[in-house]
């Protein structure tokens, strides 16, 4: 973490020199006085000067993105671009250029896991919880269109052979889409089994 | 596209991780199919780089196989347990 220390005639002037030399504001830094100072007689015997140590405290949306900037580089999509979308609590990285294929991975599952590490190092350093979703060339809501295809046709067919219907494995937020797809029709149920990662959606029909 | 490696990428992500970064050790061990990266955190970090239920070694995994998808050997990343 970075930190600096500052000397100045007062304990004051010291924060502010030592805030100058980070480049952040007073609500960004963490400070810790190492000497108060004196004035001494006169303002000259006698006198001390204060000194501050200033820590850097780190935000945790900027970690996240240098995070994931990092690694996304290292796995060798160099050309890519990184653009951050911050609404309250929940920040999404949207990655745009021609070698997210391999950010994505099957179903998503590379996505999914950078997701999950990034989500990971912005909440070592929140306060509050911070939500983050990693998306690639809009990823995420051409998946969900195509999840909702599939509980729609899934449901369909389960109520045609009046069977239950077992999905793939599925993360939390793609079990939802497929809940909430069927949500509202009459004919179907639908639940989760098993244990995470493994964890997947039934569709079973109302008999 | 440049030289991907393994090492880096490892120690980059989970150096972010853990409250030691300064212990992270990645080796390497390589036959004629597969390199075996095995991975050292201090012992207070092991849980945090496995995670609830594996999720985060499953993480780290997926994310290093997908970068070493065009190398033409086999990974594996193992986790030290004894830190």
């Amino acid at each position: 973490m970075k930190e600096v220390t500052a000397t100045a005639a007062t304990v004051d002037e010291a924060v502010q020199l030592a805030l100058q030399q980070l480049g952040v504001s007073r609500d960004r830094a963490e400070i810790i006085v190492l000497e108060k100072g004196r004035k001494g007689l006169f303002g000259i015997f006698g006198s001390k000067p204060a000194v501050v140590k200033a820590k850097l405290i780190a935000d945790p949306v900027e970690e996240a993105e240098l995070f994931l900037k990092n690694v996304v580089k290292q796995m060798g999509a160099t050309a890519v671009e990184i653009e951050k979308q911050q609404n309250g609590n929940q920040v999404t990285f949207m990655i745009t250029g021609e070698q997210v294929g391999l950010l994505i991975g099957k179903h998503g599952q590379t996505l999914n896991s950078l997701q999950l590490l990034t989500q990971l190092v912005a909440n070592r350093y929140a306060k509050e919880y911070v939500s983050i979703i990693v998306d690639a060339e809009n990823y995420r809501e051409r998946r969900k269109k195509a999840l909702i295809q599939l509980a729609q046709k899934l449901a369909e067919k389960a109520i045609k052979t009046g069977k239950e219907i077992k999905l793939e494995p599925l993360p939390a937020h793609e079990r939802k889409i497929i809940h909430t797809a069927l949500a509202n029709n009459e004919k179907v149920t639908t639940y989760s089994v098993g244990e995470e990662p493994r964890r997947y959606v039934v569709i079973s029909p109302i008999k | 596209m440049s030289v991907v490696r393994m090492k880096p990428l490892i120690e980059t992500i989970v150096q972010a991780l853990v409250d030691h970064p300064e212990a992270v050790l990645v080796t390497s061990v390589e036959d004629e199919q597969t390199i075996t990266y095995k991975l050292s955190v201090h012992k207070e970090d092991i849980g945090k780089v496995i995670g609830k239920q594996g999720r985060t070694i499953h993480a780290i995994r997926t994310v290093v196989y997908a970068a070493a998808a065009r190398q033409p050997k086999r990974v594996i990343v193992q986790v030290n347990e004894e830190g």
